[in-house]
C-alpha cells in the first residue's frame, strides 16, 4: 500500500534548469532595476518570516486562538507570483495565508489585528488566522476548508470574463488540497469555459502529516490537467528569480490565450504543519528538514545578491534586524488594540452590500 | 471471590483515551472492521484518537486517506456493503460537509431504498464543538443536518465512560452512525474516570445524571457539563433539577425524557449548536405532543446564537451556551 518515500529530490536545482523560462534579457547579468527588485524580494522575505516568527509568539501566548499555520520556508513562492501580477489580479488561497495580503498591500498591523482578534483585523477578528480578507487589495481570503476554495477561483476568472477586463485569477492550494475531488470540477469548468486562471499548487510535499508520496498517486500533481487540455508544468519555488521568470511567463500566457494554467511550484515548509505540530519526527526527519534549508529562499537570494555586489553582508543583517523591530513593534501594537464589543457579534451575518459595490 | 483479594485498580481515563481504547477494542474482535482517515496511521490523528492503531493492526487496516472526503465516505460505504465494518475519522467534524451527499443521499437511504437488503455499518467520527478559539470551520456542532435525514443514527457523548460505551455500540450497530466527539473534553482531567472493559451503552438511551423534581434539564456534549454547575446553583436557591442526558439523538429516549418531565412538569433543553432547527427545538416540539397537559410552564431552550462561530474569544463566548444563561433560563421556568 505504501509505496517507498523517493525523499526530498527537488531540493536540487534540476527544477530550474528545466524551466522553459528564458534566461533574464540581460542573459544571466542582473540589471540595476533587477537588483532594486530583488533587494526588495529579500526584504520581503525578511519580513515575512519575522513577522510568522511574532504570530507564533502570539500564538504560544494565548492571543491568537487554537490554530496558526506559518508560511516560514515558501516565501519565494507568494513573494515572486504576487511580486509578478498586477495589482488588479485576483488572489484566493487556503489558510496558511499571513504572507498574501501582505504582498498585497494590507498591513502587517491589520493581519497581525485578525489572528490576534482585534477590532482593526482584516475581519474585525471573526474570521481569525486562516480566514483573512481584503476585496480592496483584491485578496478573497484565506479558507479553512480544504481544496473548496480552487472552485471560488474560477469563479473569480470567470467574473473577469464576464465583465470583459483584462484581470488573471491567481488560486494557491496545496499538495494536500489537489486531492479534493472539487479541485478538478473546478479544472473542468475552467477549461471549458477557457477561464484566465491560474491553479498554483504549492507544493510542500506534505499534506499536515501526510507526506507527498503517500498522498498523491502520481505525486507530479500538475500531470493532473492533462485531462482536462490545460498547459501545465512543475516549477521551483525557493529560487525566487526563476519563480518570478516561470510567473512572468505563466501570467502572460493566461493573459493572452484566455485559458487556464496548473503550475505546480516546488516548495518546502520550514516549520510544522500548524503552532501545535508537536512531533515532526512521525514524518519527516530533521536530515530532510536540513537539506530542504540549504535551498532556504533568503539563502539563495542573498547569496546571489552579494554575488552581484548589490548588497554587503552587513546589509543583511541590517536587514533583518529591521524586520525584527518592525515586527515586534507590530505585535506590541496589535495585542494592545481593542478587541470587538460581545454586541458585534450579532452584525455581519447578512448583509446590506448590493453586488454592484463588490469588486 | 474472597473480600481480601483486592481487583485490580482501574486506572482513570480521559475522554480521548476512552475513545481510543473502544476503537482498538473493537479492532481486536472484528477482523472485518477498517478504519480510514486523513492523518490517521503515522501521525496517530490530528489529535491522537488513533494514536497506536496503525502500528498494531497495519496499513492496510487503518488507512491514511488523501484529503478527499467524499471519497473517503463514499468508499466507505462501498466497503460496508461488502461486509466491512468501517470508521471514518473526519478530522474536524466541521469538514463532514465535504461528504455530506454520501452520507445523506446514499448511506442514510440505503436499508430501505433497498428494503433492508443492505446495510451501512460505518461511523464517522470527529471532533465538534467550540469553547476552543477555532472561528468558523473549525468549531462547530452541526449534528442537526444529520437528525433531519432519517436511516442515519446520531450520537454525542459526553463523559469518557459514554464515550467508550457508545463507540463499541456504534461499531457493532449495521446502520450509519454520525458520532459528535467533544473536542473540549478530549483531555479535560476533571471528567476523567474508571472505564471497565465491557462497558457497553446502547444507542437510543438517554441518562438521568441527577434527580430531582422542579425542572428538567436536557442536554448532551459539552454543554451538560454546565448544566451540572447550573443544578448545584440551583439547589442553593432550593431548586431541584433533574438532569438529563440525551447521548444519543437519534434514536431519541423519548420514555426518559417525558417520564422526567411528567414528574417536573417544567423543562429547559439546551443545545450547543446554532438555534433555527437545533435539536432542542426538535425535542421541545416532542414534549408538547407527549407531555400537553403535565406542563406547569412553557419549555425553553438555550442554543448557541444564530450567527457562525467568531474566532476571537469574547465573540466566541458570547454567542456560545453559558452558565449563566442556562441558570438565568432555568430560573425562569421555575419560577413561571
Ligand atoms: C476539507 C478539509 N479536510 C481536512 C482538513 C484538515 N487539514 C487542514 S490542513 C490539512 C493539510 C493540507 O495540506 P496542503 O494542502 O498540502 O497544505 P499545506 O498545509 O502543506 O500548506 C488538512 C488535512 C481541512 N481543513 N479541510
Ligand atoms: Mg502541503
Amino acid at each position: 500500500m505504501r509505496r517507498n518515500g523517493k525523499g526530498a529530490s527537488f531540493l536540487s536545482t534540476k527544477e530550474s534548469k528545466k524551466s522553459k523560462s528564458k534566461p533574464s534579457a540581460s542573459n544571466g547579468k542582473p540589471t540595476r532595476k533587477e537588483l532594486e527588485q530583488l533587494v526588495e524580494d529579500l526584504r520581503w522575505m525578511y519580513r515575512i518570516r519575522e513577522f510568522e516568527d511574532q504570530s507564533m509568539r502570539a500564538f504560544r501566548n494565548g492571543l491568537a486562538g487554537g490554530y496558526l499555520h506559518v508560511y516560514t520556508g515558501m516565501e519565494a513562492v507568494a513573494i515572486g507570483w504576487i511580486g509578478e501580477k498586477r495589482e488588479d489580479d485576483p488572489v484566493i488561497a487556503a489558510y496558511r495565508d499571513h504572507a498574501y495580503p501582505m504582498l498585497m498591500g494590507v498591513s502587517p498591523y491589520e493581519v497581525m489585528c485578525e489572528i490576534m482578534g482585534r477590532r482593526d483585523g482584516t475581519s474585525k477578528g471573526k474570521g481569525g488566522s486562516m480566514h483573512l480578507y481584503s476585496a480592496e487589495k483584491h485578496f478573497f481570503g484565506g479558507w479553512g476548508i480544504v481544496g473548496g476554495h480552487t472552485a471560488m477561483g474560477a469563479g473569480l476568472a470567470f467574473a473577469i470574463k464576464y465583465r470583459g477586463e483584462d484581470r488573471v485569477a491567481l488560486c494557491f492550494y496545496g499538495d494536500g488540497a489537489a486531492n479534493a475531488g472539487i479541485v478538478y470540477e473546478a479544472m473542468n469548468m475552467a477549461s471549458l469555459w477557457d477561464l484566465p486562471v491560474v491553479f498554483l499548487i504549492e507544493n510542500n510535499q506534505v499534506a499536515m502529516g501526510t507526506r507527498l508520496e503517500y498522498h498523491a498517486a502520481d505525486p507530479e500533481l500538475h500531470k493532473r490537467a492533462v485531462g482536462f487540455g490545460i498547459e501545465h508544468e512543475r516549477v521551483d519555488g525557493m529560487d525566487v528569480i526563476q519563480v518570478r521568470k516561470d510567473a512572468a511567463r505563466i501570467l502572460d500566457y493566461v493573459r493572452k490565450n484566455q485559458r487556464p494554467y496548473v503550475v505546480e511550484v516546488m516548495t518546502y515548509r520550514f516549520a510544522g504543519h500548524g503552532a501545535a505540530d508537536h512531533d515532526q519526527s512521525l514524518y519527516r526527519s530533521k536530515e530532510e528538514v536540513e537539506q530542504a534549508k540549504k535551498r532556504d529562499p533568503i539563502l539563495l537570494l542573498s547569496q546571489y545578491l552579494l554575488k552581484h555586489g548589490a548588497i554587503e553582508e552587513s546589509d543583511l543583517e541590517q536587514m533583518q534586524k529591521e524586520a525584527e523591530k518592525e515586527m515586534a513593534e507590530v505585535y506590541e501594537k496589535a495585542s494592545a488594540a481593542p478587541k470587538p464589543d460581545p454586541h458585534e457579534v450579532y452584525e455581519d451575518v447578512y448583509t446590506d452590500m448590493q453586488p454592484e459595490e463588490g469588486h | 471471590m474472597s473480600p481480601e483479594i483486592a481487583a485490580p485498580p482501574i486506572e482513570k481515563k480521559n475522554y480521548l483515551t476512552a475513545l481510543k481504547d473502544a476503537i482498538r477494542l473493537e479492532m481486536q474482535r472484528n477482523p472485518d472492521m477498517i478504519c480510514i482517515g486523513e492523518d490517521i496511521g503515522l501521525l496517530g490523528g490530528a489529535f491522537g484518537v488513533t494514536e497506536g492503531l496503525q502500528e498494531e493492526f497495519g496499513a492496510d487496516r487503518v488507512i491514511d486517506a488523501p484529503i478527499s472526503e467524499a471519497a473517503i465516505v463514499g468508499s466507505a460505504i462501498g466497503m460496508a456493503l461488502r461486509g466491512r465494518t468501517v470508521m471514518v475519522e473526519m478530522q474536524f467534524i466541521d469538514f463532514i460537509s465535504c461528504g455530506f451527499d454520501q452520507i445523506v443521499n446514499n448511506a442514510a437511504t440505503m436499508a430501505y431504498r433497498t428494503a433492508g437488503k443492505a446495510s451501512v455499518p460505518i461511523v464517522i467520527r470527529g471532533p465538534s464543538g467550540g469553547y476552543g478559539g477555532g472561528g468558523p470551520y473549525h468549531s462547530q456542532q452541526n449534528e442537526a443536518w444529520f437528525a433531519h435525514s432519517p436511516g442515519l443514527k446520531v450520537v454525542c457523548p459526553s463523559t469518557p465512560r459514554d464515550a467508550y460505551g457508545l463507540m463499541v455500540a456504534s461499531l457493532r450497530d449495521p446502520n450509519p452512525v454520525i458520532f459528535y466527539e467533544v473536542k473540549d473534553l478530549y483531555r479535560k482531567r476533571e471528567i476523567e474516570e474508571e472505564i471497565p472493559e465491557d462497558t457497553y451503552v446502547p444507542l437510543g438511551s438517554a441518562s438521568v445524571v441527577r434527580e430531582g423534581s422542579d425542572i428538567t434539564i436536557i442536554s448532551y456534549g459539552n454543554p451538560m457539563h454546565m448544566c451540572i454547575k447550573v443544578a448545584g446553583m440551583l439547589a442553593d436557591d432550593g431548586v431541584e433539577a433533574e438532569l438529563i442526558d440525551l447521548r444519543t439523538l437519534v434514536p431519541l429516549d423519548e420514555e426518559t425524557i417525558y417520564r422526567s418531565v411528567k414528574k417536573t412538569g417544567r423543562v429547559l433543553v439546551v443545545n450547543e449548536a446554532s438555534r433555527t432547527c437545533g435539536f432542542a427545538g426538535e425535542v421541545i416540539a416532542r414534549i408538547n405532543e407527549n407531555c400537553f397537559e403535565y406542563l406547569d410552564a412553557p419549555p425553553l431552550r438555550v442554543t448557541r446564537a444564530d450567527t457562525p462561530v467568531p474566532w476571537v474569544q469574547p465573540l466566541e463566548l458570547a454567542v456560545l451556551p453559558s452558565v449563566e444563561q442556562i441558570y438565568e433560563t432555568a430560573l425562569r421556568i421555575a419560577k413561571f
